[in-house]
């Protein structure tokens, strides 16, 4: 329905830049989700989108025309708030007719008493109480259409924010940590649904979170911003793949990757405390370096990993969380001060005792970052990319566990 | 039992906390109140040792007195004007103000200023301005080709006029109760309602604004509606319930019956009156508190 | 569902951006025309009994209408002000007056708040209702029996007299208690345990904290008091211990005419403290009003 473009997007309040020359294109009917952390003006960004913030320079165009004059109903787009932003003093029938009475009836037609006089608004209001009806049988809330929002469930509020929303059949959909304010247990069903949402609608979604795992779960992109910039912009699977630069390294992935700083060897290999790392880095020697290890791609000895030539440093367990189907280890490295790796592994036996086990993983499966944090590129090998996907290996130790 | 003697000693100290106020009240407001009954039903008069119970005649004599029943009708009437015009004007300036980023401190001294200003001193500022031959208005209604207005002559003016200076002084107060209800709505629901059309100052009005402002006017009206009925400042002042009658309140009334002619049995009568009809606001108000916690 | 395109409205659709901006600008045109014609009646009193403070006599009575004095004689108004009434003493015994009420008002109003808040004591229920309903009267009931017993005692014409009826400020009590309500339970615990007095508590850890509620309240009182016409003029006839409008009224009336000029330098000698004091503590100010609500 829409394609968006932003072009040159900058925002500074006074002498502090909020937004940094933001140039993004929205494909038509694409889910495009801006994360980061607090303050990285993704909230800002999606604000200027919706006409209700000036930008400071740059522009915004909807299917190649220009919509920075535009008032924000003008601009076809629709709005879900983090708070929800439903009017407490109406239905969530008043709620959801809103936008539909404000488009469709004239001045004249809304105000007190004098509403009274137009033969015309009745026919009007009965269309739109079809309308309102019909999105609210979808979203479920259609016995809801009496109550206020007070009285009614977060997950309730939610909807009608959503209905609200909905009924304008908008062009884009700008949604505001949306999520945020329900609990965690229907935050992951209403995840699924907003997924479902968008595959029913086809409408351009901008989505704001600074979670990680919403971005990951329903984008078709993820613009990662951070600092008023956006430092990444891919599919899910690229940013956890390929991480541009440390940041989005870190923010992406949960349990966090695993960092370990390193030099770059007078052979070119990675030097890192308790190991070495043969990888073509390009990079001179003595260049100091980080190396990114996502949680899954370390495994420990006793779990016989099919790795090819693997990497492999001594370490100590230092603590274990089982969360049932899978455990998180997290190791000390021996004869590293406060190094430590986090590994995640299937299964839920105690996989090592006391004493040091190695820990290992292979080259390919490692993200390099220079000095300044950028990704450096590293020459295709066959271990390359995502570690293989381990079975489930039959854990050995059970040490009293 | 140590436990229950610090629970006695707690208790001594609350009432001991309590009894200064406790006495205060009894001798401020309730002795007085008691002694104010009791008297309406006499014929006391200050300075007279003696006094005899004539039951209601005062109640009677009251009720049908001329003045005090034009008092009670022009301090209604003052009511009736001031009401409205301070409320939809201070409602007006603070919506107006409170969209403001730059300029809403500068119309908030402006307009606040009358609230802190010395009416007394103020009142014969106006009567300065009013003057049919000296005051700036009436130079600026000749200038203009009008003819002098006598604002505080004519009877058919005078409370009317005492009626404007009224509104003067309390837009600014009621203003920043506006403006306090105002910012306790949420920006969200605004840029919500941006989001879904309602793009004019009216429909912003009509849609958010006049709702949820609801409560706050309620309340601004009981409050106005009292401190109109208590006029009294600028009528002692300017014409001392001139002219003929036309500005006799009811405060003024039972000023000069009481503290004048020192007719007390008679002014208590004249108090209770006044207070009857404070109650009935402050009833009115305390309800419309309750009611406060909305949606 | 169905996709459907969205609906607009063939207005929406032709808005260009020369339009946008001019739809702007006409709106903020007409919000600040508005604003200011208000600001200008608000503010005309004022403007003008500074310009007449510094007028000679012949301009104040001349008919024509003049903005700036030809001849400054503000040293000469002002003077005789000071001189020919006690403007000085005026201010000395509103300051006087207001500051007694104040300091009597808070010691017995934040124990009581405290006890009624925090403390179990038999009568607790009794106490709290009276208070509620002594917050509906206002002076004006009471006056007439504090009078003679004012005048019984021989009282009347005093510093005492004038503070008396409002040592006792029911509203304080209850601005004070909500107050110290939400005060955590914990921290009084723990008081009590290191060792405190009750009386300790209340002023050394209780009070300290409800140092906004104390400033709205004292904002109020002072507000109020120093501006108060109706008890003063009632239970004072001696012009040297008058209070600023009580002083203002008998200077208008008795001392100078019709001598504007004179008058409105007193009027600013008198009104000048509290509005000066505004325009440093605005914020205050406000909240003072916002909190309090009641006049």
């Amino acid at each position: 329905m829409a394609q968006l473009d932003l072009r040159g997007i900058s925002k500074s309040f006074g002498d502090t830049a909020v937004l940094r020359d933001i140039d993004l294109s929205i494909g038509d009917g694409e889910f495009l989700t801006l994360v980061g952390p607090s303050g990285c003006g993704k909230s800002t960004l999606i604000r200027i989108i919706a006409g209700l913030e000036p930008q400071t320079a740059g522009s915004i165009e909807v299917d190649g025309v220009g919509i920075d004059h535009l008032r924000p109903h003008e601009r076809r787009v629709a709005m879900v708030f983090q708070s929800y932003a439903l009017y407490p003093h109406m239905t969530v029938f008043q709620n959801l007719a809103l936008p539909l009475t404000m488009a469709r009836l004239t001045m004249a037609e809304r105000l007190p008493l004098v509403r009274l006089l137009s033969p015309r608004r009745r026919r009007v209001m009965a269309g739109i109480g079809q309308e309102v009806g019909a999105v609210a049988e979808q979203l479920q809330i259609d016995r809801l259409l009496d109550r206020r929002p007070a009285q009614l469930s977060g997950g309730q509020r939610q909807r009608v924010a959503l209905g609200r929303a909905m009924v304008r059949h908008p062009a884009v959909f700008l949604m505001d940590e949306p999520l945020s304010n329900l609990d965690a247990k229907l935050r992951v069903h209403m995840r699924s649904e907003l997924a479902d949402l968008h595959a029913r609608l086809r409408a351009t979604f901008v989505y704001v979170t600074h979670d990680q795992v919403e971005a990951m779960t329903m984008s078709d992109r993820v613009a990662m911003m951070h600092g008023g910039r956006i430092i990444q912009l891919g599919t899910p699977a690229q940013l956890y793949d390929h991480p541009a630069n440390l940041t989005v390294a870190q923010f992406i992935g949960s349990p966090t990757i695993n960092l370990i700083k390193g030099r770059i060897g007078t052979d070119g290999a990675v030097e890192i405390p308790g190991g070495r790392i043969d990888l073509a880095t390009g990079l001179p020697a003595g260049a100091e370096v980080t190396v990114g290890l996502r949680p899954e791609a370390v495994v420990p000895a006793p779990l016989a990993p099919a790795f090819q030539d693997p990497v492999r440093l001594p370490a100590r367990l230092h603590r274990r969380e089982n969360l049932g189907p899978e455990q998180i280890l997290h190791f000390d490295l021996v004869g590293a001060e406060k190094a430590g790796l986090t590994c995640r592994v299937m299964g839920n036996e105690s996989v090592v005792a006391d004493e040091p086990v190695d820990l290992l993983f292979e080259a390919g499966a490692c993200h390099v970052f220079n000095a300044a944090g950028e990704r450096v590129a590293l020459p295709a090998t066959p271990a390359s990319g995502r570690p293989p996907v381990r079975s489930v290996a039959p854990l050995i130790g059970g040490t009293g566990a | 039992m140590p436990f229950r003697r610090q629970f006695l000693w707690q208790k001594l100290t609350g009432a001991g906390f309590a009894l200064p106020a406790f006495l205060l009240l009894l001798a401020l407001h309730v002795v007085p109140l008691l002694v104010l009954a009791a008297l309406s039903f006499t014929d006391y008069e200050l300075g007279v040792v003696t006094f005899e119970w004539v039951g209601l005649d005062n109640y009677a004599q009251a009720f049908s007195d001329e003045v005090f029943r034009r008092s009670l009708v022009n301090t209604l009437y003052y009511v009736a004007i001031v009401l409205p015009g301070s409320v939809i004007l201070a409602l007006l300036v603070a919506v107006l103000v409170h969209q403001r980023k730059r300029t809403r401190s500068f119309y908030e001294i402006v307009y606040f200023l009358p609230v802190t200003s010395t009416l007394i001193a103020m009142a014969t500022v106006w009567q300065f301005l009013l003057h049919p031959s000296l005051g700036v208005i009436n130079a600026a209604l000749r200038k203009l080709g009008f003819s002098e207005v006598p604002f505080l002559s004519d009877p058919d003016l005078a409370l009317p006029t005492l009626a404007v200076i009224g509104i003067w002084q309390l837009v600014g107060f009621n203003m920043i109760l506006f403006l306090a209800g105002l910012s306790s709505i949420p920006r969200d629901l605004y840029e919500a309602s941006a989001i879904d059309g309602v793009g004019n100052g009216i429909d912003r009005f009509l849609t958010i604004t006049w709702p949820l402002l609801g409560p706050t006017t309620l309340f601004v009206i009981v409050t106005t509606s009292i401190t109109a009925f208590k006029l009294f400042d600028t009528v002692a002042v300017m014409t001392k319930g001139g002219p003929q009658g036309s500005t006799e309140v009811i405060l003024y009334a039972i000023y000069l019956e009481g503290f004048y002619y020192f007719r007390t049995a008679y002014a208590s009568v004249l108090t209770l009156v006044f207070l009857t009809f404070v109650v009935i606001f402050s009833v009115i108000q305390t309800f419309v508190l309750d009611r406060r916690t909305h949606y | 569902m169905q996709a459907t395109l969205p609906t607009r409205t063939a207005s929406e659709g032709e808005v260009s951006p020369a339009a946008a901006m001019i739809r702007r600008m006409t709106g903020l045109f007409f919000v600040h025309a508005f604003l200011l014609a208000g600001a200008v009646f608000i503010l005309l009193p004022f403007v003008w009994m500074l310009v007449t403070s510094i007028k000679p006599p012949e301009e104040v009575f001349s008919a024509e209408l003049s903005f700036w004095p030809d001849r400054f004689y503000g040293l000469e108004n002002y003077g005789f002000a000071l001189t020919a009434a006690p403007v000085l003493r005026f201010a000395l015994n509103g300051v006087i007056v207001c500051t007694g009420i104040l300091v009597v008002q808070l010691l017995i109003a934040i124990p009581c708040a405290y006890a009624l808040a925090k403390l179990q004591f038999p009568g607790r229920h009794l106490l709290f209702i009276l208070v509620l309903l002594a917050l509906c009267i206002p002076i004006q009931v009471p006056a007439l029996p504090i009078y003679v017993a004012l005048a019984w005692l021989g009282l009347l014409n005093t510093y005492f007299s004038m503070m008396v009826p409002f040592f006792l400020s029911v509203f304080g009590i209850f601005l004070f208690r909500q107050f110290f309500r939400s005060f955590p339970d914990d921290i009084i615990h723990a008081a009590r345990l290191d060792g405190m007095s009750e009386f300790e508590i209340v002023w050394r850890i209780v009070t300290p904290s409800a140092w906004p509620a104390i400033a709205a309240f004292s904002v109020f009182s002072i507000v109020a008091h120093w501006n108060d016409l109706y008890w003063p003029l009632i239970v004072i006839s001696d012009i040297n211990l008058a209070p600023p409008p009580l002083g203002m009224m008998y200077f208008a009336d008795a001392e100078t005419g019709s001598n504007y000029g004179a008058l409105t330098a007193a009027a600013t000698v008198l009104t000048a403290p509290l509005v000066v004091t505004f325009l440093f503590a605005r914020r205050r100010f406000i909240e003072g009003i916002t909190m309090t609500g009641v006049k």
